[in-house]
């Protein structure tokens, strides 16, 4: 045995209303961390005839049907960007942050039979989760990115190059957010199992009352519409990623603290609470 | 002896469940219970005329254990169905959480409560055995170190890169068994994970726990239905019935401390047909009323015991036969008591038996009593699994005790070598 074992104590008792949030426990995970998020990609696509090109197919054919209706039918300005790009990154931004929530939410019911043999600090597989939908949607940003170059060469497009280091974060805390409600949804869902069913559709939902497939300059910077758009916590980073990538969006302060803001309050409220479940949840569910 | 160190501690561990639904099922009507319990007024949402019974809802699956582990110990737990055992082994492996008592565990633990864990049947055996280390706690780095170690093992090198789900059972088991134990961590706990495995396979996995033990000083916890395993791979053993450990302490005698337990619980019901066979064939003139039996009588030695015999008449040529069973309860042999006469009432008749060449072990009796006269027997009385002893002995046989298993219970008297004639002597 390895000496730095020599002091290994762990204490269990039936206090269930401790709180803590276990980060240290996850970090000696981190190998299955990754080894689930290897685990899903491979599964997902086994046996398909595409495989991984789903990945790419999935998004371009959106936003083909995006750009069609939104702005071919309904006439919707994307401001002077071709709407194919435009669509593109929008969905595929959205897209990562409704994946990592919506598979998030469903951790502790999906998981429960393996939860139920063998201890792990579960958030790993809220992470890995959040790392599947992060590699998804590099693997699109990718085919995006080269569809940008194309623009680039015919002028159409003009992407904001000063601001791409800030790239990263805005994709790190549109995962993170989506990682935290996502936590604290699953966390919420082992007794209630109604709001798994309120996700789906509440996610949908949500997607028109953030710019997505409009930008906010089409609203009237006076009206009630915009300024609770401002409070909606995905404004901002869809924004941002839009005038990183185009060249073209609008940030408020207003909504980027309000992004930071109910970022760290999910993560750390879902985390506690999802920490908390943790011990009890193979009783409830 | 030096002190060992203590691995796994526990203090008043409880745990209970709630029998039926969990709450409502609804946030509605948990909030109006909330609501109503916060103004002290009556649950709309209990039971009627109920009110008391969430009380009698609860289930103690486990109830007040106390335990110390100590490192290198292979420790096997035995008891019925519902006794507790895979609730302790899963508040041990932290899966569930007690609801009161403590823990301390003093070194990583590796639980088996189930074979192959999150292995995935997509998945090829190598990728299965990634995950499923990862799973119970190990890096990449110690997972790498020791595939070749892991896959020889398994004994399912040819397949490894197949997926799992064209596995037989079998290798499904032994690759998953394999992972498990090769693990680092100081603590091992298996439930019932052998079963499946064949009978080498078996071998060579409590060959591998108990040189664990033994080499590697780790502390293994052993859960199983098959007393031979926990016979070979334990050196100490837990009895728990609903929910308390009713014995703890050497092997042998807890698995016939157990499987006598069991056979007194069937009394019961063995006596109901006793009754029912009275009526046929018992005479019911004289009965067993009450006894007593010493524990323990040294090997060779004499037990004493008393029955109190009840008789509605006098009686000439009563005797009882003992019908000597092992602690499975198989029949090793019969002795019996000159007649009597007894009288009328409670007569108490003290007895002696020489065990002679009973083996050390523990033991139960069925006791007749019978009239033999004119050449045809009557039963007065039978009752099965009544008196039970012990047989202790001291003696080593070729380095260790007595083997009951190998060896029977009856210690035949020793071969007498009457003297060697030797061919070569006669040659020279």
């Amino acid at each position: 045995m390895s000496n730095n074992n020599k002091n290994y104590h762990v204490h269990i008792d039936g206090d269930v209303n401790r709180w803590s949030l276990n980060i240290k426990d996850v970090w000696q995970y981190r190998d299955l961390i990754i080894l689930f998020t290897k685990r899903t990609m491979t599964l997902t696509y086994k046996q398909t005839i595409l495989g991984p090109l789903w990945l790419i197919l999935t998004p371009l054919l959106t936003s083909v049907v995006y750009a069609a209706v939104f702005q071919g039918i309904a006439g919707i300005s994307t401001n002077g960007v071709p709407a194919l790009l435009f669509y593109l990154c929008s969905h595929g931004l959205w897209a990562f942050y409704a994946s990592s929530l919506k598979r998030n939410s469903t951790t502790f019911l999906s998981n429960a039979n393996i939860f139920g043999k063998v201890y792990f600090p579960r958030l790993t597989i809220s992470f890995s989760t959040m790392l599947t939908a992060l590699v998804e949607f590099l693997i699109e940003f990718a085919m995006i990115f080269i569809l940008l170059l194309y623009y680039i060469a015919r002028g159409e497009a003009h992407p904001d190059w000063a601001l791409f280091v800030l790239l990263p974060v805005v994709i790190l805390i549109t995962g993170l957010m989506g990682l935290g409600l996502g936590v604290l949804i699953s966390a919420l869902t082992t007794k209630y199992r109604d709001l798994t069913l309120l996700v789906d559709f509440g996610v949908s939902l949500w997607m028109y009352a953030t710019p997505v497939v409009y930008p906010i300059s089409q609203l009237d910077p006076m009206g009630w519409m915009y300024r609770i758009m401002l409070f909606n916590p995905m404004t901002a980073p869809m924004e941002l990623f839009r005038k990183i990538m185009l060249g073209q969006g609008q940030l408020e302060l207003v909504s980027v603290i309000t992004t930071l803001v109910f970022a760290a309050f999910a993560l750390l409220v879902g985390s506690l609470i999802f920490n908390r479940v943790e011990r009890t949840f193979i009783d409830t569910v | 002896m030096d002190e060992k160190k203590v691995m796994i501690q526990i203090k008043g561990l409880k745990k209970e469940y709630r029998l039926g639904q969990i709450g409502h099922g609804t946030l509605q009507r948990d909030l109006q219970s909330w609501w109503a319990k916060r103004r002290n007024k009556i649950d709309p949402n209990s039971k009627i005329g109920q009110e008391d019974r969430l009380q009698g809802d609860i289930l103690q699956a486990l109830n007040g254990v106390d335990l110390t582990v100590h490192q290198g110990e292979c420790l096997g737990i035995i008891g019925g169905n519902g006794a507790g055992k895979s609730t302790l082994l899963k508040l041990i492996s932290r899966v569930a959480s007690p609801t009161s008592g403590t823990i301390d565990l003093y070194g990583r633990v590796t639980s088996m409560l189930e074979v192959g864990t999150g292995f995935h049947g997509e998945m090829t055996g190598r990728e299965n055995i990634y995950l499923n280390g990862a799973i119970l706690g190990m890096t990449k780095a110690e997972i790498n170190e020791k595939l070749e170690q892991i896959i020889d093992f398994s004994e399912v090198r040819e397949f490894i890169d197949t997926p799992v789900k064209r596995y037989s059972s079998g290798m499904y088991v032994k690759l998953a068994f394999a992972v498990a134990s090769h693990l680092d961590s100081e603590i091992v706990i298996m439930d019932e994970v052998l079963a499946v495995g064949d009978i080498a396979f078996q071998k060579k996995c409590i060959d591998k726990m108990r040189q664990a033990a033994r080499d590697e000083s780790r502390t293994v916890l052993y859960v199983s239905h098959n007393m031979e395993t926990v016979r070979n791979l334990c050196d100490r053993c837990l009895v728990l019935s609903e929910g308390k450990i009713i014995y703890d302490g050497e092997v042998e005698r807890a698995i016939s401390y157990y499987t006598q337990y069991l056979q007194t619980a069937k009394d019961e019901s063995s006596l109901l047909i006793a009754k029912k066979r009275r009526d046929l064939t018992l005479t019911g003139q004289c009965k067993i009323a009450d006894l007593s039996c010493d524990d323990t009588v040294s090997s060779g030695g004499t037990l004493g015991f008393r029955i109190c015999l009840q008789s509605n008449r006098d009686l000439s040529n009563v005797s009882i036969r003992l019908l000597v069973c092992n602690s499975i309860g198989e029949l090793v042999g019969m002795t019996y008591s000159d007649p009597q006469n007894i009288e009328c009432g409670t007569n108490w008749i003290t007895y002696a038996f020489p065990t002679g060449n009973l083996a050390a072990g523990n033991y139960v009796c069925d006791i007749a009593v019978i009239d033999y006269s004119d050449g045809y027997e009557i039963k007065h009385d039978f009752l099965s699994k009544v008196m039970s002893f012990c047989i202790s002995e001291k003696a080593i046989y070729f380095g260790r005790p007595w083997r009951v298993r190998t060896w029977g219970n009856v210690r035949l008297d020793k071969i007498e070598t009457l003297g060697i004639e030797g061919m070569n002597h006669e040659q020279q």
